[in-house]
């Protein structure tokens, strides 16, 4: 007799094995769907976004408290340190704001003659707060508290301080997942901004932590970059926004095929501290297929 | 009914506390396993049935909010529930080994699997680097939380047994 069979009186009760059986299928069609469509993201997103976020959001803001304080005790010598250091460096920063303004007066007298926007100042920014970090421990992901009732979409382009964060890849009503340009799945159109000579930026785990994310595919048959050079978002991209600044050549060294160069970059954001985030509400262009 | 509201408020409370509060009381970048922590040890106390469904909802929660495609996780967390239910009949209470045993094995197998499924197949080949980098750290990390974690779960459970045994009784 089949064992699934309900017998009169006795519980309902579907045996494990077939179970297993029956989720294992499931799980496997969910995997082949989304790996192709985003059809289950919406609703999912909306359940799941509706029961966790809320406490997502208050625990995240105690931890962040306690986080805090801990660092606040540990960091007190450093701090009286860095604030003699700091104090010089105000003063030889002062002489380079002033010869700065000068050069950006001439700058702006330049662009509005070539009727340049002054990029980055111009994007639509609102602010986010992360809520909550990737569970496990092979990629770098985060939660932020703003979804699609605030306007967010899927694509956008994430910020933090000066620097390019990450990307949206995942938005619910009132939660948005990034994907940071250190996560080992990530990879980011950029170029060398002193010789506009493109390059490839990838996340990897292996040099996260060093601080440090690599780059490859650099043609420099000059020898023209050199390390501390700045790596913005390239104009070719298709998902990332043009002069967005990702980070500063830290080593770099050519490819055994003598043609391409690659090398290390530190990102201009401190991944490790990062709470609150900027998210660029404007989609980079798309050609209609 | 009340087994099922407790699990899924400890379901959520492990997920929450995982990606947030240990996110910022980490080790070197790593945090521990809570889900594996819950999905085994309900896996041996209650059987088969109750570990797969448990890691089922875990890994559900988990590639919602974290992973690119739907069903991955559910699918590792469902298999690492399924297989602690086998070892229901050698489970006591007042053992602690063999639960530690399981939980740590459960753990090193979830790493591995999600070592050579997210990364060997996308041609990852230094497996002695993300070993010493992020399965073992993972395994001890989860290992201690085990040991401040896994008396409340076997408490909870313990209570809700003699509960249910004494409402049992009743009806007979």
């Amino acid at each position: 007799m089949s064992p699934v069979i309900k017998k009169k009186g006795e519980k309902f009760t579907l045996p494990s094995k077939y179970l297993l059986f029956i989720l294992t299928i499931l799980c496997l069609l969910l995997v082949v769907l989304t790996f192709n469509t985003s059809l289950f993201n919406g609703p999912l997103g909306t359940i799941a976004g509706y029961i966790v976020v809320p406490f997502q959001r208050g625990i995240s803001e105690v931890g962040s408290w306690m986080n805090d304080r801990s660092e606040e005790l540990s960091e007190i010598q450093d701090l009286l340190e860095e604030n003699e250091k700091l104090k010089q460096q105000i003063d030889e920063l002062t002489i380079d704001i002033t010869r700065l303004q000068q050069d950006k007066y001439e700058l702006n007298n330049l662009r509005e003659l070539y009727q340049l926007d002054s990029q980055y100042d111009e994007y639509e920014k609102i602010g986010a707060r992360i809520i909550a970090r990737d569970a496990g421990n092979w990629y770098s992901s985060f939660v932020i508290d703003k979804g699609s009732n605030d306007g967010i979409e899927v694509n956008m382009n994430v910020m933090a301080g000066a620097g390019l964060v990450g990307i949206v890849v995942d938005v619910g009503p009132n939660w948005a997942k990034v994907t940071s340009i250190i996560a080992d799945n990530s990879n980011v159109s950029g170029k060398v901004l002193s010789t506009s000579d493109n390059l490839i930026v990838s996340g990897d785990l292996e040099l996260m932590s060093e601080g440090v994310i690599s780059f490859s595919q650099l043609i420099d048959s000059d020898n023209q970059v050199v390390e501390g050079d700045k790596i913005v978002t390239s104009s070719i991209s298709d998902k990332y926004l043009p002069g967005i600044l990702i980070g500063y050549i830290n080593s770099i060294s050519a490819d055994s095929n003598n043609l391409t160069k690659s090398g290390c970059v530190t990102p201009a954001v401190d991944f490790e501290h990062l709470e609150e985030v900027l998210v660029i509400t404007e989609l980079k262009q798309q050609i209609e297929e | 009914m009340k087994r099922n509201i407790i699990s899924a408020i400890l379901i959520l409370f492990c997920f929450v506390l995982q990606c947030t509060v240990f996110r910022w009381l980490d080790f070197g970048g790593i945090v521990p396993n809570l889900l594996i922590i819950l999905t085994a040890s309900f896996g041996f106390m209650r059987g088969e049935t109750t570990g797969l469904l448990i890691g089922f909802v875990c890994g559900l929660l988990t590639d919602i909010f974290f992973a690119d495609i739907i069903g991955f996780y559910a699918l590792v967390y469902m298999y690492i529930g399924f297989v602690n239910g086998k070892f229901n009949r050698q489970f006591y209470p007042e053992d602690i080994k063999m639960p530690m045993c399981l939980i740590i094995g459960s753990d090193f197998v979830y790493g591995f699997v999600c070592y050579v499924f997210l990364f060997l197949l996308r041609g990852r080949l230094n497996i002695g680097y993300y070993m010493m980098h992020v399965i073992i750290p993972e395994v001890v990390y989860t290992l201690i939380v085990t040991i401040f974690l896994y008396p409340i779960i076997l408490k909870i459970n313990y209570r809700l047994e003699s509960k249910e045994k004494r409402s049992a009784k009743k009806f007979v």
